[in-house]
């Protein structure tokens, strides 16, 4: 019955184009970041944190970037793994290079440098369209993936060929390295998403993100109206490979802590995170955020349920995981192309309506 | 009354009292080839500012040709586009766009996985100012600037009568109101010259005098000049100045409805001739 509109009257344009339009949905936006920044914090230990916290934070970062690229502009990518890989690496040339740097700015760093890298794979979009760019961005993947394994400058010439992130820290709070607290790695990641989302919400409602979808609708319409096809997409593609290569760069460092780039950001990573945005829900911020948590929590529910109620073997455990993962993919793409998101979105018009639905 | 004579800076008052300014696009000696098809052979027309210029023809006649021509889809082998006053070079669609030029497509070109009032103020496109760095903080310039935008378009939304449908996704809608979406998202541009293939097509009647007093509030309030291709004879007849004919990617008419209704090589054309 509190899941209303009307009485709620927009007034002004402004009002009439906030992301939470309903008051209730407000209030719970403002009561969900309270208990992240608040609560949270308090209570996470590692295990939490390690298993569900900071990567399903990195995860929704990572899936945000898709999203704004294959659900936004229709541009199918699978190279999100290798532009995961870039922005690990450019942290950790700049975390090396520059120890005195902020770690909040090589992240945003890296994140800089993976977007003009995305750029450069971009340009092939500007002539090929659908599974002909997948492939393209396909050899984006494994071209940086050698590259990483290949060339020792990146690695600084370690032994293991492994990169391993030093120990930073921000106002006197340990970020990165082995000693960190669960609640620093936690807090540093939300306030990437909080950010990054908003940010994501921004440019989708405003003139960028109509012309990213003009392009993804019609493209031959969207270019008679005056969206230039090169500027669309390349912001797209640069905008996207930004928030992949922070996620990358938290992947590294705050999460991992050490990373082999074949291991980490091999191409499993880009079909993990384009899963995500399919099941979450294409074109849609709240999508990529859900999907992100779906498939992290996914594997932990399942293993806590047959390993550790059940008494399951744990690779048996692992290939049911498969089935159901892709079993699920299976039947969204069949019922609900457009995700948990489209299902989220059904059942507030049905609170709306609730309990008269006629 | 004949129009040759009028010189392109000329003005003149239509019968039904409108005044028509001088001559806004010139098309000269186009002549446009796809390998060894000729779609338009050596046509030159111009359009007069304000004017509701029609260009008809049978099928295949090189209309919608001609129309991708002045939109910078298809570049003339030969011929020369001028564009209030100035030759125009070989320019892109999107840059076309932003010289004023806004159209529709003879299937629906809209954004399906969009709301109708998102639809539209895309076609606010060549307005906008703001650039990306601001629209992400959105806060400021981005969203006053998005406010003054979402006036227009309110108003364009008013005009066509299509407030109830202002948040449905366009995919969604019937035929008749999709044209209706995307004349409005064209007129969202504020174009100087408006271009519209077949703006009626797959209409029923009803449909049909809604589109063209649309065409015709659009001509008289905004004084926008029009270009359109369209086959029902009785409305272009009504609504247009003046008619070019094409045929077989020739211009076999140009002139008044009354001249062009008498013209024998365009009877010959829609009616056919006797061969001996």
């Amino acid at each position: 019955m509190l899941y209303r509109e009307a009485g709620d009257f927009k007034t002004t344009y402004s009002k009439d184009s906030q992301t939470f339009p309903i008051k209730f949905d407000r209030i719970g936006y403002y009561l969900i970041l309270i208990v992240a920044f608040g609560v949270v914090p308090f209570f996470i230990d590692s295990y939490w944190a390690n298993a569900v916290f900071v990567p399903f934070l990195i995860y929704a970062i990572a899936a945000l970037g898709l999203n704004i690229l294959t659900g936004y502009c229709g541009q199918v990518s699978l190279g999100t793994g290798g532009f995961m890989a870039v922005g690990a690496y450019a942290c950790y040339k700049f975390m090396t290079s520059f120890p005195d740097l902020n770690i909040f700015f090589c992240v945003l760093l890296a994140g800089l440098i993976t977007a003009l890298v995305g750029m450069l794979f971009g340009l092939p979009s500007l002539r090929i369209k659908g599974f002909y760019l997948a492939v393209a961005t396909l050899a984006a993947q494994f071209f940086l993936v050698w590259l990483f394994n290949k060339v020792g400058w990146f690695y600084n010439y370690s032994a293991s060929g492994q990169i391993t992130a030093p120990e930073r820290s921000l106002m006197g709070i340990i970020i990165t390295g082995p000693n960190t607290e669960a609640w620093a790695k936690y807090l540093f990641c939300l306030v990437f998403v909080v950010l990054l989302a908003w940010l994501a919400r921004n440019l989708t409602r405003s003139n960028t993100g109509r012309s990213w979808m003009a392009i993804r609708d019609m493209d031959i319409a969207a270019e008679i109206i005056g969206v230039n096809p090169l500027v669309a997409k390349l912001s797209a593609f640069a905008v996207s490979s930004f928030f992949i290569g922070v996620a990358g760069a938290l992947f590294f460092s705050v999460y991992l802590g050490a990373v082999e780039v074949g291991e980490v950001f091999g191409i499993q990573k880009s079909f993990l995170i384009l899963f995500m945005i399919i099941l979450g829900g294409l074109g849609s911020i709240f999508g990529s955020i859900i999907g992100a948590a779906f498939l992290v929590l996914l594997p932990v529910l399942l293993k806590n349920v047959l390993v550790g109620t059940l008494g399951w073997q744990t690779d048996i455990a692992v290939h049911v995981e498969f089935l159901i993962v892709g079993g699920l993919i299976v039947t969204f793409l069949i019922l609900e192309p457009h995700g948990l998101a489209a299902l989220w979105r059904t059942v507030k018009e049905k609170l709306r309506l609730w309990p008269f639905p006629h | 009354m004949s129009l040759d004579s009028l010189d392109i800076t000329e003005s003149y008052t239509t019968p039904d009292g409108r005044t028509i300014g001088g001559v806004v696009m010139e098309m000269k000696n186009i002549t446009l080839r796809f390998g060894g098809v000729v779609a338009i052979k050596d046509i030159s027309f111009d359009i007069r500012e304000g004017e509701i210029r029609a260009i008809i023809g049978p099928n295949g006649a090189g209309k919608s040709s001609m129309l991708n021509v002045i939109n910078g889809f298809y570049h003339p082998q030969e011929g020369e586009i001028w564009f209030h006053g100035k030759k125009r070079a070989p320019m892109k669609p999107y840059q076309v766009a932003h010289q004023g030029i806004a159209r529709t497509f003879q299937n629906i070109a809209l954004f399906n996985g969009m709301t109708t009032l998102d639809n539209i103020m895309t076609g606010r496109m060549t307005h906008v100012k703001s650039n990306m760095l601001m629209q992400a903080i959105w806060k400021g310039p981005a969203e006053r600037e998005e406010n003054e935008h979402r006036e227009v378009v309110e108003k364009i939304i008013d005009f066509l009568e299509i407030q109830a449908i202002r948040k449905t996704p366009v995919g969604r809608l019937p035929y008749g109101l999709q044209k209706r979406v995307e004349l409005g998202r064209a007129l969202a541009a504020e174009p100087k010259l408006l271009l519209l293939d077949e703006p009626m097509a797959g209409m029923n009647v009803e449909e049909k005098e809604d589109m063209s007093r649309f065409i015709l509030d659009v001509n008289d309030e905004f004084g926008t000049t029009i270009a359109l291709i369209e086959h029902d004879m009785g409305v272009v007849m009504d609504i247009s100045d003046r008619v070019v004919v094409m045929d077989y990617g020739r211009k076999i008419g140009d002139g008044t409805p009354d001249e062009i209704r008498n013209n024998q090589e365009v009877i010959d054309a829609y009616l056919g001739v006797a061969h001996d």
